[in-house]
């Protein structure tokens, strides 16, 4: 019944949700650091930064992330000439395109879900930072912005599922991941339902256990208050 | 009361927009849906819409190619007018099924004719004999298929094309697949790529474009030989008859070269002479 | 709150702020200067390009029918996700264990799985077992997976816009000898729906963002896939890019500030019970476009 699995080794179906799990590391990693800097730049005192923050925010929320997936592969690399160092690689290339356009998107986000965190710390935390002299990027630094992540962690957990299940989309620029396999084997296997149900229970078995442990993380070090 | 008012006029104005579009689709559909295929008084054809010199859907909506020309004389033979063909988009993927559901009459969309494919469709014709080949920049060094080993080249998703190459020809090339062809000579363009590849008729088409006329050229290679045959839902003998007598006739009255002229005269594309119906070049 | 963590600028900061202002300006002015240098080299700043779209034809040939599509599938998919999502939302609020399970079962099944991934099943379940037609199969499938995944999503929306509303509206309507059935259809959905009409709102944008798949991936001529027969024909990728890109962000801001605008509304209002599902709770319930499975019932997941 489960035959059909086995003839595709161009990627198999592991090394597939491998790929997935890949970009999806890479891009949380990405998209955590550039979010983080964005939200700095959202709340710092220079106005300038400021808007560039907010205007990015709301850009790139309102644009869809195929229309970014499919511009880095079209744009970006075939025009502008940005081959992510694999100008003779596609596949690579491909994969490191997604990667950007992952962060680019997901980093609009991971930043909006840290200023919610930084409006959950009480005003007095900061004024006391303040009243002992740290400057704006010390109250940020040690008082602020360790106590948004931990109260952040849930919403969080929500953007790294949806990141997750977003790796997909890199399918469009030809990343060999789920599901650009499963769309071929849809296409050319008679078990339409069945491969339908393993694709679906590979994605459960990848978003579920986030969800489970980021949610218990998250209670165990909310910041009692 | 105020609030009151607020929500229903949000929840209306929703439910309004909603509908709309809603019921802006139900319209489109009963214009065409009505008809059904080849019944009635109107035709439904399949051809590509993205293709210039072949098929394509032109600025101010009317349709222009080979594809177009010879579908719409085929259907004059048959007693439609141009004005009573309804143009319809069949992707190569979908050809098939288009045909065998009924959803078109016929198909004339850079079908080639293949073994494979005869088991699930019929094919009148063949009305052109295209070859595989590789459009390159102009100053280009790419003469032969193997010195496409270790250079780039662009292909559309699914398309055989490319595998050949990959297979047979080249197997140190690199690929890149994209949507449409379009997007592969924006790179050949930007020299993204080193070379495109699939039919050396589409691939006139887009070289004949006035945005990249004199940039392009077609490397001549005739890597494989594409008998371009009209498409038929399998088993309607009576249809794929009447398209060959019109096919024939086209060739007799010179409608063929006068077609062929229009569409790949500015492209500077040798083509070959009318294939004899039912004459599969291997 | 921004200006709680740092002081009102004293002559110091105030030059400092200047400096990173500078450099800042300097670094962004550069990124602009090597875009437009680069467009330039390739040519893609030349008037033949862009000219189209300031003719009608481009518009009405492609453009503007890609819209509607797009528009016509994310507004039929709002309309047959809404009622199946209150009924799934509804189910997993009851007080029968074996109606509660199942549902929230569906809904977290459905809320795990990527958009793409459904569409494209349906896409070919509906080739292979139904007959309509592929003129129409790509619209089917590209509605087909927004309302699996959206219904999901919705049912999670109307349950928090139940739960959000205070105790005391259950406790009267009991009092006053309702059935629990009379309750949910007289007192708590009317009342939740007002509170959800942000949220739903904003659940139109991420509806919209998501047909731009079908287009790519199933053929479905949305804006996204126009595009690419509008680039056939003038040969312009990035200046159509950047248009198409444009007009997301313009519908989708409409519908941003529309959800806003009725939150905030709906906040003031004296009439109400004060429960209002705003655009961020949407975020909380599916972050990031397509949503999280945070947890089954793990806690603090609304």
């Amino acid at each position: 019944m489960f035959d059909f699995i086995s003839d595709y080794d161009d990627p198999t179906l592991l090394g597939a949700f491998w790929v997935t799990v890949q970009l999806t590391v890479f891009s949380a990693i990405g998209s955590l650091i550039w979010g983080t800097l964005l939200a700095a730049m959202r709340v710092s005192p220079v106005p300038l930064m400021r808007g560039f923050g907010t205007a990015y925010v709301n850009i790139v929320r309102n644009i869809p992330l195929t229309v970014i997936v499919v511009f880095s592969s079209l744009g970006l690399a075939d025009i502008f000439g940005v081959t992510m160092g694999a100008p003779d690689d596609f596949e690579l290339q491909g994969f490191r395109l997604a990667v950007i356009s992952l962060v680019a998107y997901t980093a609009a986000f991971v930043c909006e879900a840290l200023r919610s965190g930084i409006n959950t710390v009480p005003v007095g935390q900061a004024e006391a930072a303040r009243a002992i002299g740290l400057s704006f990027s010390q109250v940020l630094r040690l008082i602020v912005l360790p106590q948004a992540f931990r109260s952040v962690i849930g919403p969080l957990a929500n953007v790294l599922i949806a990141l997750t299940k977003n790796t997909t989309v890199a399918a469009t620029i030809g990343v060999a991941e789920a599901a650009l396999l499963m769309k071929e084997m849809i296409e050319n296997e008679a078990q339409t339902v069945l491969i339908g149900a393993v694709f679906a229970f590979g994605f459960v078995v990848l978003t579920l256990p986030t969800g489970l442990i980021l949610g218990w993380l998250s209670k165990r070090l909310a910041v009692k208050r | 009361m105020k609030l009151r008012k607020v929500t229903a006029a949000a929840a209306a104005a929703l439910v309004l927009s909603i509908t709309a579009t809603a019921c802006g689709g139900d319209g489109d559909k009963d214009n065409n849906g009505g008809s059904g295929s080849g019944g009635g008084d109107k035709i439904k054809i399949g051809i590509k819409y993205d293709q210039p010199g072949l098929g394509l859907k032109e600025p101010d909506g009317s349709f222009s190619g080979f594809d177009v020309d010879v579908a719409t004389y085929v259907a004059k033979e048959l007693g439609y007018e141009p004005d009573q063909i309804e143009w319809v988009e069949t992707k190569s993927a979908d050809r098939e099924n288009a045909l065998s559901r009924g959803d078109v009459k016929f198909i004339a969309a850079t079908y080639s004719i293949t073994d494979e494919r005869k088991e699930k469709v019929d094919f009148a014709g063949p009305y052109l004999l295209a070859h595989q080949d590789l459009l390159v920049k102009k100053d280009s060094d790419i003469k032969e298929g193997t010195d496409l080993n270790g250079k780039k080249l662009c292909s559309v998703t699914g398309s055989t094309s490319a595998q050949n190459v990959k297979d047979t020809i080249a197997p140190k090339a690199q690929l890149k697949q994209v949507g449409t062809y379009s997007e592969c000579l924006a790179a050949l363009q930007s020299g993204a790529v080193d070379a495109l590849t699939t039919d050396d008729s589409i691939l006139a088409g887009f070289a004949a474009q006035k945005q990249y006329q004199g940039q392009f050229k077609l490397a001549g290679l005739k890597l494989s030989n594409e008998n371009y045959g009209i498409g038929v839902k399998k088993g309607d003998t009576e249809t794929v008859n009447k398209i060959n007598d019109a096919l024939e006739k086209m060739v007799s009255d010179k409608a063929w070269d006068k077609a062929v002229q229009e569409n790949f005269g500015p492209a500077d594309y040798k083509n070959e002479p009318a294939p004899k119906i039912g004459n599969i070049v291997k | 709150m921004t200006s709680v963590l740092y002081d009102a600028p004293g002559p110091r900061a105030k030059r400092r702020n200047i400096i990173f202002s500078v450099v800042f300006f300097t670094l962004l002015a550069l990124l602009l200067w090597w875009v437009y240098t680069v467009m330039d080299d390739k040519g893609q700043l030349e008037w033949a390009l862009w000219k189209p779209f300031t003719q009608s034809e481009a518009w009405t040939t492609y453009l503007l029918p890609g819209l509607a599509d797009t528009l016509k599938a994310a507004g039929l998919a709002m309309v047959i996700a809404l009622p199946l999502g209150a009924f799934f939302g509804i189910s997993r609020l009851s007080d029968h264990v074996w109606v509660r399970i199942p549902a929230g079962a569906v809904i977290e099944f459905f809320r795990a799985i990527p958009v793409l991934l459904l569409m494209l099943f349906a896409n070919e379940f509906y080739s292979r077992y139904t007959d309509v037609s592929s003129e129409d199969r790509p619209l089917y499938a590209v509605v087909t997976g927004l309302v699996l995944y959206n219904a999901s999503v919705l049912a999670e929306i109307v349950r928090a816009g139940i739960l959000s509303l205070p105790k005391g509206q259950t406790e009267a309507a009991h009092a006053i000898g309702l059935r629990k059935g009379q309750t949910m259809t007289n007192i708590l959905l009317p009342q939740a729906v007002t509170a959800m009409l942000p949220a739903i709102v904003t659940q139109l944008v991420v509806i919209v963002k998501d047909t731009a798949l079908g287009g790519v991936m199933i053929g479905f001529t949305e804006l996204l896939n126009t595009r690419g027969t509008l680039a056939a024909n003038y040969a312009n990728v990035i200046p159509s890019f950047i248009v198409v890109a444009i007009i997301y962000i313009i519908v989708n801001f409409i519908l941003t500030s529309f959800a806003g605008w009725l939150e905030q509304r709906l906040r003031r209002s004296k009439r109400s019970t004060g429960a209002v599902l705003g655009k961020d709770d949407v975020e909380e319930m599916n972050a990031a476009e397509v949503g999280g499975s945070y947890g089954t019932g793990a806690g603090g997941s609304i």
